[in-house]
């Protein structure tokens, strides 16, 4: 994985004794809070209901034992021995206080982290496909693609105080693991007659107004990509909305101009920034893929003993096809049935940081589902590995099913929520996992916003929650037919809301219906797609 | 009214360049696009920048108006001057802050005029924070991608 040099780590560490400085300057009263708040915005620093949030920037969601340590130790040092990782496979500390802000982005800084625009309007952390470099069916790997952009978009000059907040995803598959098409720029990494190139997405989104984003480029060179963003981003640096926040981001700019428009200006704005040469050196992409070359991959046994049951589920849940036969990818489910969807202690950090070092060349990604992976395991070590994430609460057989639920942190911490997300997500793992539904039913991605700000993905779901506040009471809308993936789509609302219970029988009614209705090999999402909303309608409401 | 625009030389407080300042308004964008011989011009968040490009040469000033810190488009309208070979002084106003500084700087502003007079001390700092830099821009710096391929 990418290591710092001396220049990296110079910049992290100036970064810090900037917010020192900032920090400083806002308690001397220097710096009013309307002045300070974008500041700390961007070093990850929220202000929430109950206390200040600090959100770490984990590039591309890959980290190593050190770093995943370093994180267990903030946890307990800084906060309430917790940390929760989240759907920009970044983690979130709930309980910071201010004062000890900057020592905790020093200590991050001592492993190569750090906390820079994880928030505010900028270009916000880089995420990318969770099975970088380990998956069978990749293309390239976006990894180094994606480092470049993380150096180019830190502290860019010109934007930093773009109209709203702007998130890019790289992936390089034809399947897509990382919601590349829901982001302000997705980007695929392809390749055409032998020769690598950037697919460009624009003007993606969740939030209050879910868009899926048009293609505005089938193939960038490799030696104009950064050139490529930088026109992109300049278009909407000039041209974004700033008169309304709820019309800022770049997806409304896309949709108002109309794709072919806006790509229109980007290209005019691309072919005049080649001239100008913005590009790094060609040989500084060859030198952070270097960082990505394959460990040193062994052979070994390519099947394995399956006789014990619950091993055998785990298995076939929670791995996923390797590049190398004798390896797998292994998920670790932060999705206990009745827990809290990607929270983790320090201590089962630190477990997991030793498993990484014993099993996955001490690589550690944290996942846009909020699991946290192990990309290179040997099938020969699956056992042991296994036994010793079910001992510590670390084994739930359910990658994908109706208990992986993605939810948004929601009112428990949440000042712009609504109503609550995770009571509600703890209560559906716990009552799928009680009656034994979840295996029958198979993969059901179902994700929960406790707001229209959607951080839970909930137009993403192929069942989707939305918690939204009727007259003084939490109410809950159920959507059905959206999916991140490859085939993206947005999903549709079934009709008039629920209550907290009556949204837990609604998703089981809904599931009832599926499990009725379903053809051979047809997931939830299938069925929904080949029989339609009427079916279910009819099942909660007639 | 032409002659209301604009700040002095008195009111700027940072300048990085030998020459003497211009000690005249500034007018609109639109007014210099009609009038042929303006030399400051006052360019404010809206305005496209690309219009003054055909007069570049008898500008000697442009400021750039940030009447609110978060709106970022001055920064693109400071780089696509710089990009298009405009040498003249180009004053940052308005509401421009310390931790605005050096980014500002690398957009090509050369010299700031806060409508808030800055610490001096705060303001040096600011100014020296990034001893590298990661990207290209107006101030041709040599980024760090240049240092680390170098033969």
């Amino acid at each position: 994985m990418y290591q710092y040099d001396q220049y990296d780590q110079a910049m992290v560490d100036a970064r810090v004794e900037e917010f020192r400085d900032q920090a400083r300057r806002r308690l001397e009263g220097k710096l009013t809070e309307d002045q300070f708040k974008p500041l700390r915005l961007m070093n990850g620093l929220y202000l929430q209901l109950h206390a200040y949030m600090l959100r770490v920037a984990i590039p591309y969601g890959t980290l190593n034992a050190r770093q995943m340590e370093a994180l267990a130790d903030i946890a307990e040092k800084y906060d309430r021995g917790y940390g929760h990782f989240t759907t920009r496979q970044n983690i979130q500390y709930n309980w910071i206080k201010l004062e000890d802000a900057a020592d905790i982005l020093a200590d991050l800084a001592r492993v190569e982290m750090h906390a820079i625009q994880t928030s505010g309007n900028c270009i916000r952390n880089i995420s990318a496909d969770h099975f970088a470099g380990a998956a069978a069916d990749e293309v390239v790997d976006p990894r180094p693609y994606a480092e470049l952009m993380r150096q180019w978009s830190s502290f860019h000059p010109e934007f930093t105080y773009l109209p709203r907040k702007f998130k890019i995803a790289v992936i390089g598959s034809e399947t897509d693991r990382a919601a590349m098409r829901l982001h302000d720029i997705g980007i695929r990494i392809v390749k055409r007659d032998g020769e690598v190139g950037a697919q460009f997405y624009a003007g993606g989104g969740m939030g209050r107004t879910p868009m899926i984003a048009p293609l505005i480029r089938d193939f960038v060179p490799l030696d104009q990509l950064i050139t490529y963003a930088e026109a992109c981003l300049r278009v909407y640096n000039r041209y974004g909305r700033r008169d309304n926040k709820y019309k800022a981001r770049i997806k409304i700019l896309v949709h108002e101009l109309g794709a072919a428009e806006y790509t229109r200006q980007v290209e005019e704005e691309f072919a005049h920034m080649l001239s100008v040469g913005v590009e790094p050196p060609l040989e500084e992409l060859a030198r952070i893929a270097a960082h990505f070359a394959d460990p040193a991959f062994v052979e070994g046994p390519k099947t394995l003993d399956r006789s014990d049951p619950d091993f055998a589920l785990w298995v076939d849940r929670n791995t996923h096809r390797h590049k190398h036969d004798a390896y797998v990818s292994a998920v670790i489910s932060l999705k206990p049935a009745g827990g809290i969807p990607g929270d983790a202690t320090a201590d089962q950090m630190r477990l997991m940081a030793r498993l990484a070092k014993q099993y996955s060349f001490d690589e550690l990604r944290v996942m846009h589902t909020q699991n946290v992976l192990l990309p290179h395991v040997r099938i020969a070590d699956l056992h042991a590995l296994w036994t010793a994430l079910d001992e510590a609460g670390l084994g739930s057989p359910n990658m994908d099913t109706i208990e992986d639920i993605i939810a948004c942190p929601g009112l428990d911490y949440c000042s712009l929520a609504n109503a609550r997300s995770i009571p509600l997500a703890q209560r559906i793992s716990e009552r799928f996992a009680q009656t034994g539904r979840t295996e029958v039913i198979g993969e059901l991605k179902l994700k929960i916003s406790g707001c229209i700000n959607a951080c839970g993905h909930h137009h993403a779901g192929h069942i989707g929650i939305l918690g939204v506040d009727k007259k003084g009471t939490e109410n809950y809308q159920l959507s059905l037919g959206g999916s991140e993936a490859e085939d993206v789509s947005l999903a549709k609302i079934t009709g008039p809301g629920f209550d907290e219970d009556g949204v837990i029988a609604a998703v089981e009614k809904v599931t009832d219906v599926y499990l009725e209705a379903r053809a051979e090999g047809e997931r939830f999402l299938d069925t929904y797609r080949r029989i339609g909303m009427e079916p279910f309608k009819e099942a909660l409401y007639g | 009214m032409a002659d209301n625009l604009g700040t002095s030389p008195d009111e700027v407080q940072f300048r990085f360049r030998d020459d003497e300042a211009v000690d005249h308004g500034t007018v609109t964008v639109d007014a210099c696009c009609d009038q042929t011989n303006a030399a400051a011009v006052r360019i404010e968040p809206g305005d496209d920048a690309r219009l003054l490009l055909p007069f570049l040469d008898r500008l000697a000033l442009v400021e750039v108006n940030f009447p609110s810190f978060g709106d970022g488009r001055g920064y693109s309208a400071a780089r696509i001057l710089r990009e298009a070979g405009y040498t003249g002084e180009l004053r940052a106003v308005g509401q421009v802050l310390i931790d605005q500084l050096s980014h500002m700087r690398r957009c090509g502003f050369d010299s700031f005029a806060p409508d808030k007079r800055l610490d001096e001390e705060d303001a040096r700092r600011a100014f020296a924070t990034w001893d590298n830099v990661y990207q290209r821009a107006a101030d041709a710096r040599r980024t760090i991608a240049d240092k680390r391929h170098e033969a």
